[in-house]
């Protein structure tokens, strides 16, 4: 096509695809609360009237409550929209006050999700504390893409071990260690997972957790030649890449991660 | 017919070479020199560093950035480190940008002339390429009141203390809610300043009607993205204008390699990324470049430079006007 002037026509960027928020925008909507289902003494699951059908495992919401802040939660399910929080710090507390017919106000999901990793059967499912929050929803993703995942879910004490009947539920077998052996195998979580690695009982890790665990699981994976995807937890700011507040080595967790692949050398 | 790849998009600021005229905007991935770096190796022209100030600050609560549908609306509240840690960050990102070819911008804020003075000279230590001073920040009203772009004799008043202890090129980030963009423009370059930033973003508000609260935390916050475009072009134009000449780097959401061309069309020299990085993820300097590349040669120039101020040539008259 020509312009009358006889010079091609400019290309048109495609407007749908610069605004990725729609002509409404990505602004925090209220979901109400359907359920709370109490983890331990300070962990509570929150299932939320709401779907997000096009979430995937690994991804996060930013959940706002009014007159409080935001912060960011992976998704523990994406129909219906469920969130298994910690209250932690004053915006937790004041979300862990809430009941069913109250809100919580959501927006996303954001960042880069866990992925089914090709030419894999084994996957190791890896939970640290309340890290554990959205392995279910993983093992689900994969157990739908036919692969046959074990999980393992580590915390100090047994009150800190939550999300294991979800996993069973599943009929995936769950390695369960406490630091003081409350529960479980006595120890760091890594130490079984480094067993299986070792008998070829598994070909690729999924990690969820603190920070130490996820290095840990990095130096296993490279020790094994296995890959590893792991989801880094971080406070995020504006949650779309502009902030940098959710920087990790380099990469911008919101968009970049937070799952990351540990790549093998 | 010119080729794609005889366009040259390299642009120079007041003796300074830009390997194209897209310049990551203050506050958007300018936190650390890893991420400095990153902005320069996803093809950004310049990298401006994030606002730094005399003492430490955590900045405001979140929510602090929303996509509101016709652009995004902000109040991060200028968190930084504190100048002296800010030179550290500076220098450590002058060294990882060095050898990538692409210039530093420092930018700055103060609540006094004054303090920017002391702010500057504590940075110029990093011997950033460029000097900015963000005298337009519009969400900490509460702690600095009326920011110094509002007016003529604040603008200058800043321009004036910051002029005798800055050794590298000064640029000034001027606000677009002003009633004379072009007067306080050409007000700082009569003080010294070799360069004008137009625009920050523009003073707003999102209530979210479900609760009646205001989405963000400072309630009220700066727009950014598409519809700030149409305000900054006009700005740009009326600075050019006003100061003919002087570099301007024009900046308020650009998007796509057509929104640049207008800036430049407008007179600016260089164009400021920020929203788009939301809009178009971080490949965006990419395909910025080679948008602009495709219509400088739309054009049948080979040099950006030949578009710039293309929008002030006069009206063609009308047929009544020139017969009689």
């Amino acid at each position: 096509m020509s312009s009358p002037g006889g010079r091609p026509h400019l290309p048109v960027e495609c407007a749908p695809r610069l605004r990725p928020g729609g002509p409404f925008g990505l602004l925090p909507r209220p979901l109400t609360i359907r359920d709370v289902r109490r983890e331990n003494s300070r962990t509570a699951t929150f299932v939320l009237d709401g779907e997000l059908p096009e979430a995937k495992p690994g991804q996060f919401v930013m959940v706002w409550l009014p007159g409080h802040e935001e912060a960011p939660f992976s998704l523990a399910y994406h129909c219906p929209v469920t969130l298994t929080i910690a209250a932690v710090g004053p915006l937790t507390r004041a979300i862990h006050g809430l009941g069913p017919g109250e809100a919580l106000w959501l927006r996303g999901p954001y960042g880069r999700p866990f992925g089914v990793e090709p030419e894999t059967e084994r996957p190791l499912l890896v939970g640290g504390g309340y890290g554990v929050a959205p392995l279910a929803f993983l093992a689900e993703h994969l157990l739908a893409a036919g692969r046959r995942p074990a999980a393992f879910v580590g915390g100090r004490t047994a009150e800190d071990i939550i999300g294991v009947a979800r996993l069973e539920d599943l009929g995936v077998p769950v390695v369960v260690t406490t630091e003081d052996g409350s529960r479980g195998e006595a120890g760091l979580v890594t130490q079984p997972v480094g067993r299986f690695l070792a008998r070829g009982e598994g070909d690729v890790l999924y990690g969820v957790g603190p920070h130490g665990m996820l290095y840990a699981l990095a130096r296993l994976a490279r020790a094994h030649g296995v890959p590893a995807q792991l989801s880094w937890e971080a406070y995020m700011g504006c949650a779309v890449g502009l902030c940098g507040m959710c920087e990790h080595d380099g990469a911008l967790l919101c968009v970049e991660g937070p799952v990351r692949h540990v790549i093998l050398e | 017919m010119v080729e794609l790849a005889d366009v040259d998009l390299s642009i120079t600021l007041c003796g300074v070479r830009l390997p194209n005229p897209f310049v990551l905007a203050s506050g958007i991935l300018g936190t650390s020199d890893t991420l400095l770096e990153k902005a320069a190796r996803l093809g950004a022209g310049a990298v401006t560093a994030k606002s730094a100030g005399l003492h430490p600050r955590t900045g405001h609560a979140n929510p602090i950035v929303v996509d509101w549908g016709a652009g995004l609306i902000n109040a991060v509240g200028l968190p930084n480190p504190g100048a002296r840690r800010e030179a550290e960050l500076l220098a450590a990102a002058k060294a990882r940008l060095a050898p990538l070819g692409v210039p530093l911008i420092a930018s700055i804020f103060g609540g006094t002339p004054d303090e920017f003075a002391e702010v500057a000279r504590i940075v110029l230590e990093a011997e950033p390429d460029i000097l900015e001073l963000n005298i337009s920040c519009p969400n900490v009203h509460d702690e600095y009141g009326e920011p110094f772009a509002a007016s003529c004799a604040g603008a200058v008043s800043v321009v004036e203390a910051v002029r005798p202890v800055c050794s590298v090129p000064l640029f000034v980030k001027l606000a677009p809610n002003v009633p004379n963009v072009g007067r306080i423009a050409a007000d700082v370059v009569a003080a010294g300043a070799d360069g004008i930033t137009a625009v920050n973003t523009m003073p707003g508000m999102v209530i979210d009607v479900e609760s009646g609260r205001p989405v963000l935390t400072n309630r009220s916050g700066g727009l950014s993205g598409p519809a700030l475009k149409p305000i900054a072009v006009r700005c740009v134009y009326e600075i050019a204008q006003a100061v003919p000449g002087v570099p301007i780097i024009g900046t308020g959401g650009v998007t796509t390699g057509r929104d640049a061309a207008e800036m430049i069309m407008a007179g600016a020299w260089a164009v400021g990324v920020g929203s788009a990085v939301y809009y178009r993820g971080l490949e965006v300097f990419h395909s910025l470049r080679d948008e602009l590349a495709a219509i400088v040669q739309h054009h049948r120039s080979t040099r950006v430079e030949e578009l710039r101020g293309l929008a002030h040539r006069p009206r063609v008259a009308s047929q009544e006007a020139v017969e009689p």
